[in-house]
């Protein structure tokens, strides 16, 4: 497995920092008004989300969940209509009916995040089915947390993905909280150790806050399904820095501060810059122009979005269906 | 022409869009052993042409009892460029897949602004009548209608079935049929030429003036039996088959009432919030002045479906009972 060049660890840092500014300009946004619903982000998560998404090729498909701003963004996605997205502008990537949770980017091979837990797993898979009967050499990932990991849908596509060893990486990231419910209260053993009850390889990233540890993992997997080898199960373990959703106040105190604030000091972004400077890569003012350079590009996708116009009411009954005729306007 | 059967008539359409169209496979339980029939020659299962042969295990997907996923996947590849076909046996079988069909299948290309598209037809047999108890005589195509996103047909006859599943293949959306295990062994000409009947389009199985029955599924031969014997008896009934329920030819059912002013709706299905309800609702807005009577559904009871044949065989509508909603609405009882 070839060692990532310069460029694409600059590249990492840079998705890294997208995700990070963008989901912490959404969190403002939600507090004020200017993001209806609520949003769920990955702050926190950002290597582990990048270091999967950078492993992949443009063209190789994904499917996210609840908490998946990061993963499009990782993937390559522009920033401007994600945001539109968000708030439910005509030029949201869905055009405005799909918001926080339903965000898709077919162009840069996002098949769609599912409000559903566990429910956007098998869609993966079967883009892999695709790549396999088409003889193409897509790859196609999974994510899904450990809430998700504990939802029978996974291990019936785990069982069928294994038998048709199709080019799939069921990848969970454990950031150890389901809402509020602490992963090892509710799970039996370790997620990673389940792929060999099916046969699979899998494992676990102790480390899911060195975006480096998860591109490996990642890049390893990728190249045995490209290999005809059949998927993969990785267990990332993570944590996010922020509330389960934006603007939720829960009453009981699941997570302990002691807990938090040590996750707080493994920043992926602080270590990565941090590991970038100290093995002579990037000098820190040419990191800060980077910092500077992203949080510029998130001006500029609220600027795009707070320009943008919302969608017309009629749109809302279009994209049902293929064939217009049929719409039951 | 050929004499060919509902079941043989779905083989045919099968193998005729697998021929035709490599991004076509079919995803099932049992369908490398042709189980139920339709993965084996056109006719019958004993007829030449056995799928597996013809196609190898890369389009004839033998799948593990795993409903959710089996949908789920079928979606994914229909999101990524395959036309798959699935075989889900048991229409009491979709249940176990009910977050995909719902939430995936259904609101994906919405949900995603159009970005998406989902060839994919789900197939799947009601074995109502035949003694198989409650967890597999379901006939849940109105739940289905319910939930927009999906296309929902229910053919009745033999050509029907070859065209309609056919142009199923063809739709660029997720279809859903819904196969009547009784009907499987009727038979009829079926032309041997690729046709496609579009969805939308009602038949009209039986033309007449003075009733109308509009039927679904195994309905239909009940209901064209229970015009014939109405004939005898001076009154002529018009059976209109919408054969597909979402889209539904409105228009037909429209016409055939306002030119006879009495309306019948018979339906395997359960009472409440069934295709029946929903199709004499629209009769009712639409054209209420044209009605003469008060309309009649015909349908199964809202209760579960009993074993023993001494108990099931009264719970769907059938040629007597639909004759004598004719009676009633015509006003001759």
């Amino acid at each position: 497995m070839a060692a990532p060049t310069k460029d694409q660890m600059l590249e990492m840092q840079r998705r890294m920092l997208r995700i990070r500014y963008f989901d912490e300009r959404a969190s403002k946004m939600v507090k004020r008004g200017h993001i209806p619903g609520t949003v769920h982000t990955s702050i926190g998560q950002e290597a582990q989300v990048v270091g999967a998404t950078m492993a992949l090729r443009d063209e190789d498909y994904m499917t996210g969940n609840h908490r998946s701003h990061g993963h499009p963004i990782g993937k390559g996605s522009p920033l401007g209509p994600l945001m539109a997205e968000l708030v439910g502008k005509a030029t949201g990537v869905c055009k405005g009916k799909g918001g926080s949770l339903h965000l898709a980017d077919f162009s840069v091979g996002s098949l769609g995040e599912s409000g559903i837990v566990g429910s956007s797993i098998p869609i993966a898979a079967g883009a892999a089915l695709s790549a396999s009967v088409l003889k193409k050499s897509h790859v196609s990932l999974a994510f899904f947390g450990d809430g998700a990991a504990n939802q029978g849908v996974l291990y019936e596509s785990i069982n069928m993905a294994g038998v048709w060893k199709l080019p799939v990486i069921f990848l969970c990231e454990n950031n150890q909280y389901a809402l509020s419910t602490p992963a090892h209260t509710v799970t039996s053993g370790v997620i990673a150790d389940r792929a060999a009850g099916f046969g699979i390889f899998g494992v676990r990233v102790e480390n899911g806050q060195d975006v480096l540890e998860v591109f490996n993992a990642v890049s390893e997997a990728a190249a045995r399904a490209r290999a005809g080898e059949g998927p993969s199960l990785i267990e990332v373990v993570t944590y996010r820095f922020n509330e389960h959703s934006e603007g939720l106040r829960i009453g009981t105190d699941y997570r302990d501060p002691e807990e938090r604030e040590q996750w707080l000091k493994r920043d992926p972004i602080v270590l990565f810059r941090n590991y970038l400077i100290a093995e002579g890569h990037f000098t820190a003012e040419a990191l800060d122009a980077l910092e500077a350079e992203v949080l510029a590009e998130v001006d500029e996708a609220v600027r795009f979005t707070d320009e943008s116009p919302y969608p017309e009411p009629e749109t809302a009954f279009a994209d049902l269906y293929t064939d217009k005729e049929e719409q039951f306007a | 022409m050929s004499l060919m059967s509902y079941l043989g008539a779905i083989g045919a359409a099968q193998r005729e869009a697998m021929d035709a169209d490599e991004r076509v496979i079919i995803i099932g339980e049992d369908v490398e052993a042709n189980v139920y029939g339709t993965t084996g020659g056109g006719k019958s299962r004993a007829d030449k042409g056995d799928f597996l042969q013809m196609y190898g295990r890369d389009r004839i997907r033998n799948t593990p009892i795993s409903e959710e996923a089996i949908v789920g996947f079928a979606a994914g590849a229909a999101m990524t460029g395959l036309r798959p076909i699935v075989d889900l046996s048991y229409s009491s079988f979709l249940y176990m897949a009910m977050d995909q069909f719902v939430n995936q299948v259904a609101k994906n290309r919405y949900m995603f602004g159009g970005q998406a598209s989902m060839p994919v037809v789900f197939r799947s047999a009601m074995f109502y009548g035949l003694n198989t108890g409650a967890h597999h005589s379901d006939r849940p195509y109105p739940m289905f209608m319910n939930v927009p996103g999906l296309k929902i047909i229910a053919p009745s006859s033999p050509s029907d079935a070859k065209g309609l599943l056919r142009y199923a293949i063809d739709s660029d959306d997720p279809v859903l049929t819904f196969e009547a295990c009784l009907l499987w062994g009727s038979k009829e000409e079926v032309s041997d030429e690729e046709y496609r009947i579009p969805f939308g389009k009602a038949r009209i199985a039986r033309e007449g003036t003075d009733v109308t029955v509009v039927a679904i599924s195994s309905s239909v031969p009940e209901a064209v039996a229970a015009a014939d014997a109405m004939a005898a008896e001076g009154v002529s009934v018009e059976v209109i088959d919408p054969r597909t329920l979402v889209p539904m030819d409105t228009r037909a059912i429209l016409e055939s009432v306002s030119k006879t002013g009495r309306l019948v709706v018979a339906e395997p299905a359960h009472r409440t919030c069934g295709a029946a309800g929903e199709i004499s609702a629209i009769v009712s807005e639409e054209i209420f002045d044209a009605l003469k009577a008060p309309i009649i559904r015909v349908t199964a009871p809202d209760m579960q479906i009993p074993f023993s044949p001494a108990l099931e065989k009264q719970m769907y509508p059938n040629r007597i009972t639909i004759a004598d909603a004719i009676r009633k609405v015509a006003g001759l009882r």
